[in-house]
C-alpha cells in the first residue's frame, strides 16, 4: 500500500534545518557522556557502540555510572527502562501520526524517538498532510541527531577531555529543553500541564531511576486533560481558536488519506 | 572507577540496555495494530509535550552550582532570563545564548563581589 511512498528531500532538509540550532545543546551532552564512558574504562568503540544501541543520554550517564559501581545487569538494565520510560509516552503521542506506516517502518522510526526529536516533530505534524512526509521530516530531524551523537559520544571517549569546568557548558542542556518547551506550550491547559509536571518533578527528583520524571510527566499529562475537559483553556483560546481545531486532539490525523 | 565487566559482558549488557529502550519506544508504535487507544488517552496526548519536556527541564535548570551572586544562585538567575527568553522569542539559538551569556555574566560578576 504505501511502500511505494516516494521520500520527500524538502520535508528532511526541513527537519535537518529545524533541527541545526540544538547541536549548541547536543555537542556538550556527547561530550560529558563520552567522557564518563572513558571515566569508567570503556574504549572509544565501545563508547560508540553504547551510543548506537541505546541512543538515549540521560539512561547512558546513569547506565555508565552505576557500570562503574559494579551495579549488577539486572539493576542496570531496568534502571535503563525506567529512565527511558517516557519515550513510551513519545511512542503513543507519535502514533496516530504515523499509523498508515508499514510496522517495518515504525519499528524503524521508534528506535530514532529521542526527546529532540520528538519535541520537533510533534510540532510539526499537524502541518503535514502527508503521512510519508511526517516520515522524512522525523528522519531529517533524527538521523542528524544520531550522526551528532555518535561523532560527540566517539570525541568525548577518544579525547577523555573534561570540557573546562569555568564554562559551565552542561547548563547548555536544561536551556536545549527549555527551548523546546516554549513552543509545545500552546494554551492554558498546556500551561497547566507543564507547570504540574515542573512542580512534581522538583518535588520527587529524589526518587531512584529517575522515576520522579515519569511520575510527574504522567500527572501533568492528566492535569492538562483535566484542565481542557473542565472548559479551563477556554476563555484564553477565543483569540486562537484556529490553532486549537487544528490540534483537535485524539483526532485521528490520517483518516480519509490515502484511501480511497 | 574502571567497570570489571569482559567484553562480551558489555557488549551483552549495552545490548540489553538497547533493547529495553526500544521496547519504550516502540510500544503504542507497534501496539496499535492490535489495539485501538481509548478515546480518554488519545485526547490526553497533546499534553504529552508540555509535560514531560517541563518535567525534565524544572529539575536540571534549578540544580544549583554554588556560586551565588547577591541572594540567588548564578544558575537561577541565568534560568530565570532563559525562560523568559524561550518564552518571548521561541528561538532556541536566542535561549541557548542569551541563557549561556547571563550565566558567564552572573559567575564573572560574582567572582568580582566575592
Amino acid at each position: 500500500m504505501l511502500s511505494a511512498m516516494s521520500f520527500s528531500w524538502e520535508a528532511y532538509r526541513s527537519g535537518a534545518t529545524d533541527v541545526a540550532p540544538i547541536v549548541a545543546g547536543i555537542l556538550p551532552f556527547g561530550l560529558v557522556t563520552g567522557v564518563a564512558a572513558a571515566n569508567v574504562g570503556l574504549a572509544p568503540h565501545e563508547a560508540v557502540g553504547l551510543s548506537a544501541l541505546v541512543f538515549a543520554g540521560a539512561s547512558q550517564l546513569a547506565g555508565l555510572a552505576l557500570l562503574g559501581q559494579g551495579a549488577g545487569f539486572v539493576v542496570i538494565v531496568m534502571t535503563t527502562f525506567l529512565i527511558n520510560l517516557r519515550m513510551a509516552m513519545y511512542s503513543a503521542s507519535l502514533a496516530p501520526w504515523l499509523e498508515r506506516l508499514r510496522p517495518g517502518t515504525r519499528l524503524g522510526l521508534s528506535y530514532l524517538i529521542t526527546d529532540q526529536a520528538y519535541a520537533f516533530a510533534i510540532l510539526r505534524f499537524p502541518h503535514e498532510p502527508h503521512v510519508g512526509r511526517r516520515r522524512d521530516y522525523f528522519l531529517g530531524t533524527a538521523t542528524p541527531l544520531l550522526a551528532l551523537w555518535l561523532a560527540t559520544t566517539w570525541a568525548g571517549a577518544r579525547l577523555g577531555v573534561e570540557l573546562p569546568p569555568s564554562w559551565q557548558l552542561e547548563f547548555a542542556i536544561p536551556l536545549m529543553f527549555l527551548a523546546l518547551l516554549a513552543p509545545a506550550v500552546r494554551d492554558r491547559p498546556g500551561l497547566v500541564a507543564a507547570a504540574v509536571g515542573a512542580l512534581l518533578a522538583i518535588a520527587l527528583r529524589g526518587l531512584p531511576f529517575n522515576l520522579g520524571l515519569v511520575i510527574a510527566a504522567s500527572a501533568g499529562i492528566a492535569a492538562g486533560a483535566v484542565a481542557e475537559a473542565t472548559g479551563f483553556g477556554r476563555r484564553a483560546d477565543a483569540a486562537a481558536s484556529a490553532g486549537v481545531s487544528e490540534r483537535a486532539p485524539g483526532r485521528a490525523p490520517d483518516r480519509g488519506e490515502e484511501r480511497p | 572507577m574502571n567497570h570489571d565487566a569482559t567484553p562480551l559482558q558489555l557488549w551483552i549488557l549495552f545490548a540489553a540496555m538497547g533493547l529495553v529502550t526500544l521496547v519504550a519506544r516502540a510500544s503504542f508504535l507497534l501496539l496499535q495494530d492490535r489495539w485501538t487507544m481509548p478515546a480518554v488517552v488519545r485526547r490526553a496526548l497533546p499534553y504529552v509535550p508540555p509535560a514531560v519536556l517541563a518535567a525534565l527541564v524544572a529539575p536540571a535548570l534549578l540544580e544549583p552550582s554554588g556560586r551565588e551572586l547577591l541572594v540567588a544562585d548564578v544558575r537561577w538567575i541565568a534560568g530565570a532570563v532563559a525562560v523568559a527568553v524561550a518564552w518571548r522569542t521561541r528561538s532556541i539559538l536566542a535561549t541557548l545564548g542569551v541563557g549561556m551569556g547571563v550565566l558567564w555574566l552572573a559567575t564573572a560578576l560574582a567572582g568580582a563581589v566575592a
